[in-house]
């Protein structure tokens, strides 16, 4: 079975060699080629290694993608976007209204999901969520990788790709849940959806019935009536992303997600502070653990409420 | 290497620098510059009466140096920022339509969303801005890169100083990237002196790099001379001092410029005894671009 590694790889090396497509990277054919994300080739063959300068590289990146030339940019920290985000947020994303010149650049941005401090630890889509013009999607799977690519390759938009390194060794695939009336709806964002099985079954121990719905498409975002429906029928809806809480993207999906269902729909990501190096510092995807306590706590308020009633 | 504050409007200059332009080169370089000069002052003038309401960042002081490139240079990519009306002008942009871009309508050169800051034209290979300064270099060369089509990339001496300008000029040279770095060096970034700003030139700095870089005055000749070097093993970079008559955006200046190289270039024409042609080819300059402008704004504002 292919993993999600390897399907990156494999989409790439077709880019590079059938369809004259760009990668462009810091240390990106260095030992470990990214976790095997990037295919063995070389300059020659499309492979473009940038200096260390972030916000040049970017640029340089987006100017080449300009040229008609599939770019693929790869930013092996998802918190390194904080030098990257300017070209790509500012020109990438405006020149198709500004100047009717389509820019389709694919950012792989890379997430480690802890152990790594402050800067290089999660993932930060809601960071260039706000700007108009920019797709962005989270897969984790095989075959969402190369879903998302197909629909890069199909259209002339800049996309953001909000990886993590714990998917690459995915090598299987993930479904919605289809309960028609479930006690709990879950939401996944990005690494938290691997945490899912292990609440859904914790909550089952329980005698609950859980919907777990895997949401690669973060912007634009549009609620499948599957999802709706069980969000309407849940008691509790949490949405559970792998970037911080406040401003994020978790939170719009929920707002739209409670104007359409009129039910509340509740938002768990990283904790409001910083991450540290050690493994109590750490500030990383919510864990198995953490998010079954979080549906646990919305549904004593559930009961209260219901008591109360 | 040049003293910081050297400021003058003879640096770079060698004896034969000036020789072996035709009566013919000489003057079509003067009906460009005059087309782009009279049309700036029209603009100036469309800004003092309210036509123009968005900000406007006027070329006068330094219309000529696109004059000046696109005499050398033909069919580059052109990558520039604000301050650009010369060089949509100079490579063939259509007047009216950057007329109509300053006034926001939609038959503009960029639709009327790009305004004086942003110009874009595919016809003319010029590619808009973000509104990021500097950003064009970076983008400049990485399309430079992937199309292994010759580039130009223009900035100002300010833009020069972001960080990301300058390790993409070490980058092109690392890449040996097609590209032409023109720097527009005024002096000024609003209105504080470079002195005040950094201790080091470009040109030295680029050098460092390993791209083939000079420091020279905005005499159009020069230009040319130095552009003819350059180009025949790119990269490449230009720093041009020159002069800003007008403020950084708007219509207003603070006196007369450090040199006025419109005037030295007309005594340069009188000496090769062309002073006839060269007033009959401004007013004739003038003229047109005022009925030009004038029917615009008739039909435009009534």
């Amino acid at each position: 079975m292919t993993t999600t590694a390897e399907m990156i790889a494999e989409r790439t090396q077709r880019l590079l060699t059938e369809d004259n497509g760009l990668l462009f990277g810091q240390c990106v054919t260095a030992v470990g080629w990214v976790g095997g994300s990037i295919p063995p080739l070389s300059e020659g063959d499309g492979i473009v290694e940038l200096s260390m300068a972030d916000v040049a590289g970017a640029s340089i990146a987006v100017g080449a993608a300009l040229s008609g030339r599939r770019c693929i940019y790869v930013i092996r920290y998802q918190g390194f976007l904080w030098y990257n985000a300017a070209s790509l947020v500012n020109y990438a994303a405006k020149s198709k209204f500004m100047w009717e010149i389509p820019c389709p650049i694919m950012v792989r941005s890379i997430s480690m999901d802890g152990s790594i401090g402050p800067v290089a630890s999660g993932s930060h889509h809601g960071m260039v969520g706000r700007m108009p013009g920019l797709a962005i999607a989270a897969p984790i799977t095989p075959g969402e990788w190369s879903d998302v690519f197909d629909w890069w390759m199909e259209h002339d938009d800049p996309i953001y790709v909000s990886e993590s390194r714990k998917s690459f060794t995915v090598d299987y695939e993930l479904s919605d849940g289809s309960h028609p009336v479930p006690d709990v709806t879950l939401i996944g964002i990005g690494a938290s959806r691997l945490n899912m099985a292990e609440v859904q079954s914790n909550l089952e121990k329980q005698g609950l019935t859980v919907n777990i719905f895997h949401q690669v498409w973060l912007k634009p975002f549009v609620a499948s009536s599957r999802l709706l429906e069980s969000v309407v029928a849940s008691r509790v809806c949490l949405i559970v992303d792998s970037d911080f809480e406040d401003c994020s993207i978790a939170k719009t999906i929920a707002f739209e997600l409670m104007h359409a269902s009129r039910k509340q729909v509740h938002v768990l990501g990283l904790e409001e502070r910083a991450a540290g190096f050690s493994a109590a510092s750490d500030n990383t995807t919510p864990s198995g653990h953490k998010i079954f306590q979080k549906v646990n706590s919305l549904l004593q308020v559930k009961e209260c409420e219901n008591d109360g009633d | 290497m040049r003293q910081l504050n050297e400021r003058s409007a003879h640096i770079g200059e060698y004896p034969e620098f000036s020789v072996g332009f035709s009566d013919s080169e000489i003057l079509a370089m003067w009906t460009k510059w005059s087309h782009n000069c009279e049309f700036e002052k029209c603009a100036a003038d469309a800004i003092r009466n309210g036509h123009i309401k968005i900000p406007a960042y006027l070329s006068l002081g330094s219309e000529h140096i696109p004059v000046a490139l696109s005499s050398v240079i033909q069919g580059y990519n052109i990558f520039a920022q604000h301050r650009a009306h010369s060089y949509y002008l100079s490579f063939g942009g259509d007047p009216l339509a950057l007329i109509d871009e300053l006034f926001g309508l939609p038959t503009g050169c960029t639709g009327g969303r790009g305004g004086s800051a942003s110009i874009n034209n595919p016809h003319i290979k010029m590619w808009g801005h973000s509104g990021l300064m500097g950003d064009q270099v970076p983008i400049g060369v990485g399309y430079a890169i992937a199309s292994g089509e010759p580039t130009l990339v223009v900035m100002g001496d300010a833009s020069a100083e972001e960080d990301y300008v300058l390790s993409a000029i070490g980058y092109a040279a690392t890449k040996l990237a097609p590209v032409i770095f023109i720097c527009e060096d005024n002096d000024l970034s609003i209105l504080t002196k470079i002195e005040t700003r950094r201790s080091w030139n470009l040109s030295d700095v680029s050098a460092s790099f390993g791209v083939p870089s000079f420091d020279i005055s905005d005499d159009p000749r020069l230009i040319v001379r130095t552009v003819e070097k350059v180009k025949r093993s790119l990269p490449g970079l230009i720093n041009i001092r020159c002069c800003r008559d007008v403020w950084h955006a708007g219509a207003g200046n603070d006196g007369s410029p450090e040199w006025n190289r419109r005037e030295m270039f007309r005594e340069a024409l009188d000496v090769r005894r062309l002073t006839g042609e060269a007033e009959s080819i401004g007013e004739s300059e003038a003229s047109k671009m005022k009925l030009l402008w004038s029917t615009r704004i008739n039909e435009v504002f009534g």
